[in-house]
């Protein structure tokens, strides 16, 4: 592939897309972070935001897409949505434009981050195309509505073929397909099915299933029976805010979307609206999210190095953004990050 | 269909339908303890040798005549086709609100010491319609219907319950910002309602952020409004933080009739037949029946005993992290009875 070609030395151009609310100053915060670790990545910034929409036009212009597929690697902080109403999610349109069909949300205890839960450590992998985000959705007759969850063969199997070479790579040993099987027999059923066609191709990674309300309990009480988790869209979004919230909250947990030629990180969490431009923000979820995209560019030691630094400010717990219960400003807490490199 | 009026003093017909796996063991349960207490109720037990056949005709009978059902689980396997005996029971008799209280179970280590959470589920539509389909072969089509009547519906339950019950907050659960449509018409419907109970606070919240801030801060939550997948999935977050799924218990309520089972259905196939299964959310489902037959003080009592056998002592089945079981368990319920009605004579 052409992008093992390049060395870790290699000034590389990755997209950035600061995003609504508190996105900027994240952004900003990872910026400054992998600056400071000598990490050779220069920015192309994109304007994307819920305050660019144009009616009438694409959401998301298309040469700005193009800059992104060009480039292959991006960052993008939350872009927000409208309730109810309004134009489709941007998030979304970013994730199926750029053919982004696996999402990864790794979501572990971090030391020094007390919880009241039994230690989590778990991956799990969102697909991310389609399921209830397809957006079909009608008014049969007034106050009858129906929405389309679409599940199809090709993209349940990528992204159960994605989970199991993940866990592979990552010396996991077990994947778990979450399911209602139960009662979505069809769409789940399928997804399901390709799941336990894909382990039988991996003898090496022990393949579990489970249904989504078991494991929505049981990752309270005994994470342990987790490792990696494969889920359909919109139960991967849910599961992966509820791990979260178990290991310390929305302000620490990474994620990356991967496709087949695009790879875009991006935190889990929203604009936070309650607390954006007021210097507040955990920026570690973006940092974190950074981090594997790092990984994910063949840059191992930089990424060692940074996530090294976050976990130390985080385990010392002198420095601390306020939904972790510190008095830190954002600005301070990167400071204390690029302190520690 | 209209079922004759009981008379006063007439003892209550209570359809029961054990289910499968841990069902009849905690079905024995409850059925020990109100004979212990003399509850005036009898219960006409149907068992379902075949429930992927569907509901026998005796049963569908024994519910239009009785209106009241207790039940434990059916299992339902993936490859079944049909439709489950849950879904038959609830939209058959069109028992469209699932309630299921969570609340601190004195004597019991929870994750949190204050939850006190009543999760009002739609239980008709959504995600459960059973409308699918193959569109080409690989490419499969789930419909969610989410209709007005029926959303409004259910937050009017809502918003009585938490008027009935002197709470103080609701909040609605969606995910109207990906299924602007679908979820933004229970949404619309949920503050339309709300608009008519201005003393009782409103909230809506997404669904993914509803269990993140449920993990972590769960004393927010008072009543908490959800459509018909999430109720599953929230419904059962609240319980393992409440202390387990085995203690919470649950009524499926409808214009004419109800159905009381545990709060979150499981099978427990893991365990079943081994004498080991909670009954405790079982036993509690049957003093939520007792109240909704406004026999407040048997259900006063039975409660009570439930309670005070957590506070006192330590005999707990293994999914509580005791050794006891189930027949232990009930016994120590019938003791505390017991001792009950001794201080009171
Ligand atoms: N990085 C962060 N740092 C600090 N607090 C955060 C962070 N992310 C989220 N929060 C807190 O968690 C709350 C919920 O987060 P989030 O913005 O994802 O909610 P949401 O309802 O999904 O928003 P959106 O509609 O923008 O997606 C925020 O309002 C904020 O208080
Ligand atoms: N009343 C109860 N008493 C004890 N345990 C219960 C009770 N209700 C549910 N459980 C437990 O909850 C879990 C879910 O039960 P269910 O049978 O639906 O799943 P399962 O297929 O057995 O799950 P697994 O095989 O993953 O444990 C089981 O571990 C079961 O033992
Ligand atoms: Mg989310
Ligand atoms: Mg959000």
């Amino acid at each position: 592939h052409w992008r093992t070609l390049s060395t870790a030395n290699t000034m590389r151009t990755v997209a950035l897309i600061p995003g609504d609310g508190i996105g900027p100053e994240i952004s900003d915060a990872v910026k400054k972070v992998l600056a400071a670790a000598g990490v050779p990545i220069q920015w192309e910034e994109y304007p994307i935001s819920t305050k660019n929409v144009v009616p009438g036009q694409d959401l998301i212009p298309s040469n700005v897409l193009d800059s992104i597929r060009r480039l292959g690697y991006g960052i993008k902080g939350p872009l927000e949505t409208p309730i109810g109403k309004g134009h489709k999610s941007l998030n979304l349109t970013l994730r199926q434009a750029l053919g982004l069909y696996a999402n990864v949300r790794p979501c572990r205890t971090i030391p020094g981050i007390q919880t009241k839960f039994p230690a989590v450590d778990v991956v799990i992998i969102r697909e991310n195309t389609e399921g209830e985000y397809v957006g079909l959705e009608h008014e049969v007759v007034p106050g009858v509505v129906e929405s389309l969850k679409v599940i199809t063969r090709v993209a349940s199997e990528r992204v159960a073929r994605f989970a199991f070479e993940f866990a592979r790579q990552n010396k996991r040993r077990r994947v778990t397909a979450i399911h209602k099987a139960s009662v979505l027999k069809l769409s789940d059923g399928m997804f399901l099915d390709c799941c336990r066609r894909i382990a039988a191709e991996y003898p090496d990674i022990e393949f579990k299933e489970a249904l989504i309300e078991l494991c929505s309990g049981y990752l309270i009480s005994q994470p342990e029976r987790y490792d990696v988790l494969v889920l359909t869209n919109l139960a991967g979004d849910i599961i992966s805010d509820l791990a979260a919230g178990l290991v310390g909250g929305l302000g620490l947990t990474a994620s990356l979307n991967k496709g087949e030629h695009t790879v875009l990180a991006e935190a889990v969490h929203g604009t936070a609206p309650d607390i954006a431009g007021k210097d507040l923000a955990n920026p570690t979820a973006l940092l974190l999210s950074a981090v594997l995209l790092l990984r994910d560019m063949g840059l191992q030691e930089h990424a060692n190095r940074i996530e090294h630094a976050i976990y130390t400010v985080l385990r010392e717990g002198q420095v601390r953004t306020r939904d972790l219960g510190g008095k830190a400003l954002c600005s301070e807490y990167t400071q204390a990050i690029i302190s520690k490199l | 269909v209209y079922p004759a009026a009981t008379a006063v003093g007439d003892t209550k017909l209570i359809t029961m339908l054990p289910g499968e796996g841990i069902g009849p063991e905690c079905m024995e349960a409850l059925v020990a303890v109100f004979e212990a207490a003399h509850v005036p109720v009898e219960f006409e037990t149907y068992h379902i040798p075949e429930p992927e056949k569907g509901l026998p005709a005796s049963v569908i009978d024994a519910v239009n005549r009785n209106r009241l059902v207790m039940k434990g689980p059916f299992h339902t396997p993936y490859g079944f086709k049909g439709t489950s005996i849950n879904i038959l029971l609830r939209r058959g008799f069109d028992l469209f609100a699932n309630v299921v209280h969570v609340f601190p179970m004195p004597g019991v280590k929870a994750k949190y010491d204050d939850i006190d959470i009543v999760l009002v589920r739609e239980n008709t539509e959504g995600e459960y319609s059973g409308l699918e389909h193959s569109a080409v072969d690989g490419v499969v089509e789930s419909l969610k219907i989410v209709t007005e009547e029926h959303s409004l519906r259910i937050a009017e339950y809502a918003f009585r319950y938490a008027m009935r019950n002197n709470r103080k907050k609701v909040t609605c659960v969606h995910k109207a910002n990906i299924l602007k449509s679908a979820d933004g018409l229970f949404l619309e419907c949920a503050r339309h309602v709300a608009s008519k109970y201005p003393f009782i606070e409103f909230e809506s919240m997404i669904v993914d952020a509803t269990c993140m801030r449920m993990v972590s801060n769960p004393e927010q939550f008072d009543v908490v409004l959800l459509p018909n997948l999430y109720g599953n999935i929230v419904g059962s977050v609240a319980t393992s933080l409440g202390g387990g799924t085995g203690l919470f218990p649950g009524a499926n309520i409808g214009p004419s009739g109800a159905m009381f089972e545990q709060g979150v259905r499981h099978a427990g196939k893991g365990i079943s037949g081994r004498g080991i299964a909670n009954p405790t959310a079982t036993i509690l489902a049957g003093v939520m029946m007792l109240r909704y037959l406004k026999m407040f003080d048997f259900a006063d009592f039975i409660q009570d005993a439930v309670m005070s056998v957590y506070q006192e002592t330590d005999i707990r089945t293994p999914d509580m992290g005791g050794k006891a079981t189930t027949k232990q368990f009930t016994a120590a319920v019938i003791e505390k009875m017991d001792a009950i009605m001794e201080e009171l004579s």
